[in-house]
């Protein structure tokens, strides 16, 4: 299904400026799929896509950004970690998809006399909750090492369907 | 009936009852005494001078460790111990225990106090759950726990007292600020600019802990405590709806102008002073207007609250410059004549020095030289624009816009100078201001508000300032009657502690890697140096035991500083391959809370 539909969006020309045409023609490594500018790794999940040139895909960047909204101020710059909360390019190396999206739905609690680490249930959160496969698709670049520290200097232009998926998720019309 | 007879008698008990006012004598003295250390900001004025001069010039470079104490507390370690006569009181961050010390028994633990707090507040406190310490008055201690939650306790026992809840951390209400006795009341502001929070300052009996007045940062008049008439802005009255008028809609609800930062009070004109913090949210499409009155100084009465003069540094922010920093109280000669002067450093890299009675605005001069984002304050009182800084197009994140990632804006959002106080000596004229030299790019975004949730809309990223030394820090000696930098002390880390000067010609501060500093207050030479175990965003305090004088000083790595800088940063200036290239703060110093004891050898 996914194939499909990347084959017909090559045809239509409409992601031949955005991650790059090369992406459209060659097979995707390590089993990745592409639908509508949004990236899948081989079990489905949402991941991130960066062109041999170092042209990141609109949803990684968009995730670098709302990681230094939502999520640096305690897991500090560029997922790092701090003297506050953990380092997530580690922490993306045990947790998966499910496993990420369940501690930023549900929270989690780390107590004992010396420390407490508690992250918060971003579950009702909309700057946090429509971006959260964005933060995991540029989380998971740096912690496999593919992106470095700072802004991505390349990116992808934005797909029509994350404005329309964007507009969606936080209820603007 | 009956009701109405004892109303009329509450109203008549502060003419007939003096007992406030001697409890307040009582602390004054207690503070004007240089053997104690009796409210975090030494004095009223916010000074942080002490007359103590054993430890001088000379002999500093003598100085030795006298004793240590852990607080048993990992987290960023802000604020500094209290001594009022053989008793020592240190506080911690989250959860906010108080520890009493014998002094006389090699400080002993006399009690402790360790509150029961939800641990949900703690990722609603943003960055770190510091707490900038406890306040002495008339036999008790004053707490203000992270869940807002003010507490007194019998300074003797321990014993609560009181306690009054000022804030709702649901809705993103905490605290990390210490509390000002003035006269018979308390006064207590709040945190929560990320999360949409209007703040306010509290005032609460002393005695009860009732609550006696709240003024609002933002919001109609009547909430703000302003009298259209009589409350004035650079000499002019404010005039009615001076605050909704520069907001859109009921924006304001969820406006900001967090107070959690520090206060003073000025006995003889019975004001007091302290600064607003940023608008809600960070990115400025949303808030048109000036957003009034975020990042205000205020000057109150204390009795009940009404605003006397307020003035806005940063109409609508475009870059998080909050305005809490301290306002310090000094009495100096400008252009021949005496001036009672308030000096406040802002976050925005301005040195800002005001008329403390009328509200005028004396000087406006950048406190680093790389600050870019204005060109400086219209300072022509007959301009439409008098007070107003002149911002950049090309640093305005307002005009870029949203979705555009402007780039190259010094300071950095944690500001020039962030909550860590600066210090005054009376006898060389100067302040001593612990500085951020660090510079950011700034990319706002559309965001929309829940209750309780981060309510943030930008990116930044932030690197030390360009074309400099490449440290992120600097201590400065400053002459606030000319608005000038006398000598600047670079630092590889941004100076995230409160200094202090002192009689004995010299001043201390901490770095983050862990130092205490002392250096000669006219020179800025250095003269003492010591490794504490953990870095340094706590403030110098100075006392006596038994006729000597000790330092004494928190470590522990946090706050801000401990989140933004643990992993280094990077400057995306530089091009790529160039990034990793600046000092990582975790390879100097890792968590860890400890109160240091510095004397002079026997």
């Amino acid at each position: 299904m996914r194939r499909i539909v990347l084959g017909g969006l090559a045809m239509a020309g409409v992601l031949l400026n955005l991650a790059g045409a090369t992406a459209q023609d060659q097979a995707l490594p390590d089993g990745k799929t592409v639908e509508n500018g949004k990236y899948f790794d081989a079990e489905g999940n949402p991941t991130y896509y960066i062109t041999p040139d170092g042209v990141v895909d609109w949803y990684t960047y968009s995730g670098f950004r709302r990681y230094h909204s939502e999520c640096h101020v305690c897991h500090g710059p560029e997922g790092l970690g701090s003297s506050y909360a953990p380092a997530l390019v580690d922490s993306l190396k045990r947790l998966d998809y499910s496993q990420f999206l369940e501690v930023v739905v549900n929270g989690r609690k780390n107590i004992s006399s010396s420390q407490e680490s508690v992250m918060p249930a971003f579950g009702d959160n909309l700057n946090v909750m429509c971006y959260a496969d964005d933060i995991y698709d540029y989380l998971k670049a740096r912690s496999d090492g593919a992106l470095d520290r700072g802004r991505p200097a390349k990116r992808a232009d934005k797909p029509p369907q994350a404005t329309e998926d964007e507009n969606t998720c936080l209820g603007r019309s | 009936m009956r009701r109405s007879a004892w109303s009329s008698m509450v109203a008549a008990l502060p003419l007939m009852v003096t007992a406030p006012a001697l409890a307040n004598d009582d602390l004054m003295k207690l503070i004007d005494d240089p053997n104690q250390w009796v409210i975090q900001t030494g004095d009223y004025a916010n000074t942080r001078y002490s007359k103590l001069d054993q430890i001088n010039k000379s002999n500093v470079k003598d100085l030795q460790v006298a004793w240590t104490f852990s607080t048993g507390v990992l987290r960023g370690h802000e604020g500094a111990p209290l001594v009022i006569g053989n008793m020592m009181y240190v506080h911690t961050p989250f959860p906010n225990i108080v520890y009493a010390l014998d002094l006389d028994k090699e400080a002993q633990i006399v009690w402790k106090y360790e509150p029961k707090q939800d641990p949900d507040v703690i990722p609603v406190m943003c960055c770190d759950t510091v707490n900038r310490g406890l306040a002495y008055a008339d036999g008790q201690i004053f707490l203000h726990q992270a869940d807002t939650t003010v507490v007194a306790l019998d300074a003797k026992t321990g014993k609560v007292n009181w306690t009054a809840v000022n804030g709702d951390p649901k809705k993103g209400e905490t605290n990390t600020a210490t509390v000002l006795p003035v006269k018979d009341k308390i006064i207590v502001g709040i945190s929560g600019g990320e999360f949409g929070v209007r703040c306010h300052v509290t005032a609460y009996d002393q005695a009860t802990g009732k609550q006696v007045w709240r003024a609002y940062s933002m919001g109609p008049d009547s909430d703000l405590l302003f009298d259209p008439e009589k409350t004035t802005a650079l000499g002019k009255p404010v005039g009615k709806d001076s605050s909704l008028k520069t907001w859109e809609g009921d924006q304001w609800q969820i406006g900001g102008g967090c107070t959690w930062g520090w206060y003073s009070y000025d006995p003889q004109l019975d004001l007091m002073y302290y600064g607003s913090g940023n608008p809600s949210t960070w990115n400025p499409a949303q808030r048109p207007g000036d957003n009034k009155w975020s990042m205000t100084i205020f000057a109150r009465d204390p009795d009940d609250g009404m605003a006397k003069w307020v003035y806005q540094m940063t109409p609508h922010d475009e870059w998080d410059y909050d305005g809490i920093n301290e306002m310090i109280l000094v009495d100096q000669e400008m252009d021949g004549k005496p001036r009672k002067m308030l000096v406040h450093f802002d976050r925005n890299g301005l040195g800002y020095t005001m008329d403390r009675e009328s509200g005028d605005l004396l000087v406006a001069e950048k406190f680093d030289p790389v600050v870019n984002w204005t060109t400086g304050v219209d300072m022509d009182r007959n301009s439409p624009t008098f007070g107003r800084p002149a911002v950049v197009a090309k640093y305005s994140t307002e005009q870029n816009g949203e979705d555009v990632n402007s780039t190259g804006i010094c300071p950095a959002a944690l500001g020039t100078k962030d909550q860590q106080p600066a210090a005054f000596s009376p006898k060389t004229g100067l302040f001593y201001v612990p500085t951020n030299h660090v510079c950011m790019d700034y990319e706002p975004f559309r965001v929309s508000y829940t209750a309780g949730q981060p309510y943030v809309g930008a990116t930044l990223s932030m690197f030390p300032a360009p074309g400099s030394h490449g440290g992120m820090g600097n201590f400065i000696a400053w002459d606030a009657t000319k608005g000038k930098i006398v000598w600047s002390l670079p630092e590889q880390f941004s100076v995230w502690s409160g200094a202090l000067a002192t009689a004995g010609d010299i001043v201390f501060y901490g770095t983050l890697e862990g130092y205490l500093k002392a250096v000669d207050s006219e020179t800025g030479k250095e003269l003492y140096k010591f490794k504490t175990p953990s870095g340094i965003i706590g403030n110098v305090m100075t006392y006596t035991h038994g006729g000597k004088q000790y330092v004494g000083i928190l470590s522990g790595i946090g706050g801000w500083a401990g989140i933004g800088l643990a992993a280094g940063l990077t400057d995306p200036q530089a091009g790529l391959g160039a990034v990793g290239g600046y000092a990582a703060l975790s390879n100097y110093t890792a968590l860890g809370g400890q109160l240091t004891v510095f004397g002079l050898p026997n």
